[in-house]
């Protein structure tokens, strides 16, 4: 296989990736079609981290967080960015060599660069899931969170799966040399119509911004919460454990925007997220009886 | 004499953890040659972000048969003796016993042989134990592992004497063991292949060809060193900072230190918010200038030998610390457009505790605990007081103090000082959190003293008043931290301050007792003469309080002292068997002698003593002349010695005699009694 040349754009840079994981025999899955905080959010991550069923995936997932808009003017925050995220699910005996192999896949040369591995240890309150790892800094800058996952849902994992993410934008400045997130070539340079972030993305910055933080309907969110809630219940009545994740991830993504709006006190706000937990909890006990029971379908 | 050499390589450690985990493992690996009769010369644990070695010295080839003798029951003791001594010793009946005449009977014995035998046998257990009893803060399994390590573990040195060892770790599940091995990995980037090692002269050596320095105190050495010699070069001095060199120790097996540059546009921003941003988010080393003031070139030590010489490492390091010294500087321009006074309804919005309400409702209280602690502050101005204590909070919601909490407080005087407040104010705000413990400085200034005193008050009486007082181990608030706090700024600055005036909780007076007699024991003061002060009960001024346990400790280190003590304790004992017999007596001696009753030249010596003792001690006393209260009692000294010499005290046939004696001697107990509970005093 011919080395890709190092990436020279934004989606140079996720095709990059793209190819270097399926290489190393992942599959290559599309974003979930949901607003989530987080690539971990994915079923791809969250559900398949569960159960005796090995599972190796790569994706890119754009990730909103309400909260960190800025309207466009803090040339290092947005409220909708992008997570590439690899799973390995074993995880291999190598999986540091292998993930040491994509950043030389990018065009980062650590016969020049400086990579330290930095203690962190990843929790996700609202989806009852912890891990240990670190974050990988290149010359002090943290590129990738890399984390072992020990239990999900509130449930120890049976396999411990290697997560990888990569924080794309941030990524990206630094591979472009670009202070800005809105000066990152989108496409290439050399285009017909070459695209920067700021022509794709600002305008959505600003005008989302301005929803979550001003404009976002609370009575119409509070409902929504409320209705996801009860409809994820009834699907896991159901034992129909996929239909009930999405419902939860439209909670949490709701919880985030009234977060977001200011309509939620610090006691309260404890209180949304052991309840979203609940339903992530109820979520993934529920797959996993999907996923023992096909297990042990075969083996009979 | 040979040597054993183990390493026990993963994936990168946490710094933090990688010190214990290497005393864990000689300390369990030592218990574990110990317990199979091992004994060694020496023994040196190192640790790496990749790995922890532990060298054995001067173990023995072989062990030697030993045996072991066990003395037993008498012959002829009950069965269930005989059969408890069998099954303790292992054996299965009688006839493997001996019977032996010790010259007190016949008893039986059993001689119990252990068998000896190559060290390298007994080795491979006493490392699998140990590995699996090192108990990591936290741990994680990997793959299909079951076992858990710190992070996934990659391989195993075992040699004695050269040679491998048979063994091997299963982490369980589908996953191939981790077999005993003599090959090794050098430097994840700077190191290709295994590496075979023989011994550990050999191990350090071929360690360091492959890029890793094994010892961390070496490493630190070569840090500090290099960190120098680049700074010296640039007129610059390296600030001290220990924690972060152990951690930066943790974090590379191949330290290189670089020389970098803070962009001139944030050298205006406070010391303290560079210094956070620099160690917390990058590990980097500040410099100083001659002047003490920071310089514009920091350290960063790289784990890496670049092929460019460090170029690319550098300015990168410059450009993070770039963009993230423009967050800070973004943050500190912004913080200085709002006043801190504007910033307090926000103080509403932030809940201090849910029992205890808001940060707004804490600052009040604050407020007026401040003012009113400040009538015993001397040279206190109540109006900058009330200030202070008003806005020492109101950093909280500053965009820099809510990307570094811990410059809480130091920013909140940067912004008074921005906004012209009095410069005593500006103090009283950025010193209020301190002293933040034993070592921490202290607060001496009038209103900074007066505020810090009622931020710690106000943090006690108000988790007393939901019943969350410290327990055990456990103290969640900090609550023994504000206790001592608050004891040191009233010791070391003589403030006349009545504790108990500031809360009604009787028992949060007892706390303070209990943590001021640490603090004091730390500085060489007997508990017990504590004790003895404290028993007299009321006294919430700790100043006072500790100028009598002073004089009192001092009196009772001359002779005068030991002996009157020892009289006091004579006197005492008497009075207490005599109260035990009889029930009413303590009622019927409460009172002063008869002088008519007083016969012998020894008791009415102790009593003009004693009336001298009471007109002179009770001034003394009033005047808080503590020394010159001890030497009015040390003149009861001779007059009771004489009296024990002399005075039979229960006369059989003069039960009126008896009766005034004893209530001589109470009085001696009553008035010593005035001055400490010498009852208290260990001998």
């Amino acid at each position: 296989m011919s080395k890709p040349s190092k990436p020279q754009c934004f989606q140079d840079l996720i095709l990059t990736l793209q190819e270097y994981w399926a290489g190393q025999g992942c599959l290559v899955l599309q974003p979930y079609d949901m607003e989530m905080g987080a690539g971990t959010f994915h079923t791809a991550t969250t559900l398949r981290a569960l159960g005796p069923k090995p599972w190796y995936a790569a994706y890119v997932q754009p990730s909103r967080r309400p909260k960190d808009g800025r309207y466009g003017e803090n040339p290092m925050r947005l409220q909708h960015y992008y997570q590439f995220q690899a799973i390995l699910k074993p995880s291999p005996p190598d999986i540091l060599e292998r993930y040491l192999g994509s950043l030389e896949a990018i065009g980062i040369d650590t016969s020049v660069h400086d990579i330290r591995f930095v203690e962190d240890d990843w929790e996700s309150p609202t989806l009852g899931a912890w891990g240990l790892g670190w974050e990988v800094w290149c010359d002090g800058m943290e590129i990738t969170q890399f984390t072992y996952f020990q239990q999900v849902g509130g449930i120890e994992v049976d396999l411990v799966a290697g997560e990888i993410t990569y924080g794309l934008e941030r990524l990206a400045m630094y591979l472009f040399d670009k202070k800005s997130i809105f000066d990152l070539p989108f496409n290439s340079p050399d285009s017909e119509v070459p695209l920067l972030y700021r022509d794709v993305f600002l305008q959505n910055e600003r005008e989302q911004s301005a929803y979550n933080f001003e404009h976002a309907d609370t009575d119409m969110l509070f409902r929504h919460f409320a209705d996801a809630e009860k409809e994820c219940a009834r699907m896991i009545e159901r034992k129909l454990p996929l239909p009930a994740y999405e419902q939860c991830i439209k909670a949490s993504h709701t919880f985030n925007l009234l977060d977001a709006r200011g309509v939620i006190s610090v006691t309260e706000r404890q209180s949304y997220i052991l309840r979203v937990r609940d339903l992530a909890k109820a979520c993934c006990e529920a797959w996993l009886a999907t996923q023992v029971a096909q297990v042990e379908k075969v083996a009979a | 004499m040979a040597e054993l050499l183990l390493e026990v390589r993963s994936e990168e450690i946490p710094a933090r953890m990688q010190t214990r985990a290497a005393d864990d493992l000689k300390r369990l690996v030592a218990d574990g040659l110990k317990a199979a009769g091992l004994a060694f010369t020496d023994a040196r644990a190192f640790a790496t972000p990749r790995r922890l070695s532990l060298v054995v010295d001067g173990l023995p080839a072989a062990r030697p048969d030993v045996s072991e003798e066990r003395r037993g029951p008498r012959v002829g003791a009950p069965d269930n003796a005989i059969q408890g001594f069998l099954k303790g010793a292992g054996l299965s009946s009688l006839d493997q016993a001996e019977k032996r005449d010790t010259g007190k009977g016949e008893f039986w014995f059993a001689v119990l042989k252990k068998k000896g035998g190559p060290t390298a046998d007994a080795l491979p257990g006493v490392i699998d134990a140990a590995l699996k009893a090192l108990p990591w803060p936290k741990s994680m399994k990997w793959g299909s592992s079951t076992m858990q390590w710190v992070r996934p573990l990659q391989g195993i040195v075992a040699l004695f004497d050269g040679k491998v060892l048979p063994g091997q770790i299963e982490p369980g599940g589908q996953m191939a063991p981790v077999t005993f091995g003599d090959t090794t990995r050098g430097h994840r980037f700077l190191s290709k292949g295994e590496i075979k090692v023989t011994g550990f002269a050999d191990y350090v050596a071929k360690l360091e060809a492959a890029h890793v320095v094994l010892d961390p105190a070496q490493r630190k050495k070569i840090i500090l060193d290099g960190a120098h010699k680049l700074t010296g070069e640039v007129q610059v001095t390296l600030k001290s900072d220990e924690g972060l060199l152990e951690e930066v120790a943790g974090l590379v097996e191949w330290p290189v230190p670089m020389l970098g540059t803070i962009d001139a546009a944030f050298m205006d921003v406070p010391a303290e918010v560079l210094t956070v941003s620099m160690r917390v988010h990058l590990r980097h080393f500040v410099t100083t200038k001659p002047d003490g003031a920071l310089a514009n070139r920091f350290v960063v030590v790289a784990n890496n030998v670049a092929r460019d010489g460090g170029k690319t490492i550098v300015e990168g390091n410059e450009r993070v610390l770039r963009a993230r010294l423009a967050d800070a500087k973004f943050f500190w321009d912004l913080d200085r457009k709002t006043r801190l006074e504007e910033r307090l309804p926000a103080l509403q919005g932030i809940v201090f505790h849910a029992r205890l309400g808001t940060q707004a409702e804490r600052v009040q209280r604050i407020a007026a605990l401040a003012t009113a602690v400040a009538d015993f502050v001397p040279g206190a101005d109540k109006a900058q007081v009330m200030m202070a204590a008003e806005l020492c909070k109101a950093d909280l919601v500053s965009g820099v103090v809510g990307e570094f909490p811990e410059l809480q407080g130091i920013m909140g005087r940067y912004y008074a000082l921005h906004e012209k407040l009095p410069a005593a104010v500006a103090d009283a705000i950025g010193d209020h959190y301190a002293p933040a413990g034993p070592n921490d400085r202290c607060p001496s200034a009038p209103v900074s003293m007066s505020v810090a005193l009622a931020d710690k008050l106000d943090a006690l009486t108000s988790f007393w008043s939901i019943g969350e007082k410290p327990t055990g181990s456990r103290d969640p608030y900090a609550l023994r931290r504000a206790a001592l706090g608050v004891i040191r700024i009233v010791v070391e600055n003589k403030l006349r301050l009545p504790l108990a005036r500031f809360f009604k909780e009787a028992d949060l007076l007892d706390f303070f007792a209990e943590r001021l007699k640490v603090q004091m024991r730390d500085k060489g003061v007997r508990h017990d003469v504590i004790d003895a002060v404290l028993a007299l009960g009321n006294e919430d001024d700790l100043v006072r309080l500790l100028a009598r346990v002073e004089a009192l400790q001092s009196f009772l280190g001359t002779d005068a002292g030991k002996n009157l003590l020892t009289g006091y304790g004579r006197a005492a004992n008497i009075v207490r068997a005599e109260e035990r017999k009889d029930k009413t007596l303590a009622a019927r001696i409460a009172s002063v002698p008869d002088v008519a009753l007083l016969e012998l030249a020894e008791e009415k010596a102790v009593a003009s003593a004693l009336a001298e003792v009471e007109r002179t001690v009770k001034p003394a006393l009033q005047q808080e002349n503590f020394s010159g209260a001890m030497q009015a009692l040390a003149e009861l000294r001779a007059p009771i010695d004489a009296f024990f010499d002399k005075v039979t005290v229960n006369v059989q046939d003069r039960p009126d005699l008896r009766l005034n004696r004893l209530k001589l001697l109470n009085q001696i107990r009553a008035t010593m009694d005035g001055v400490a509970d010498f009852s208290k005093i260990e001998g």
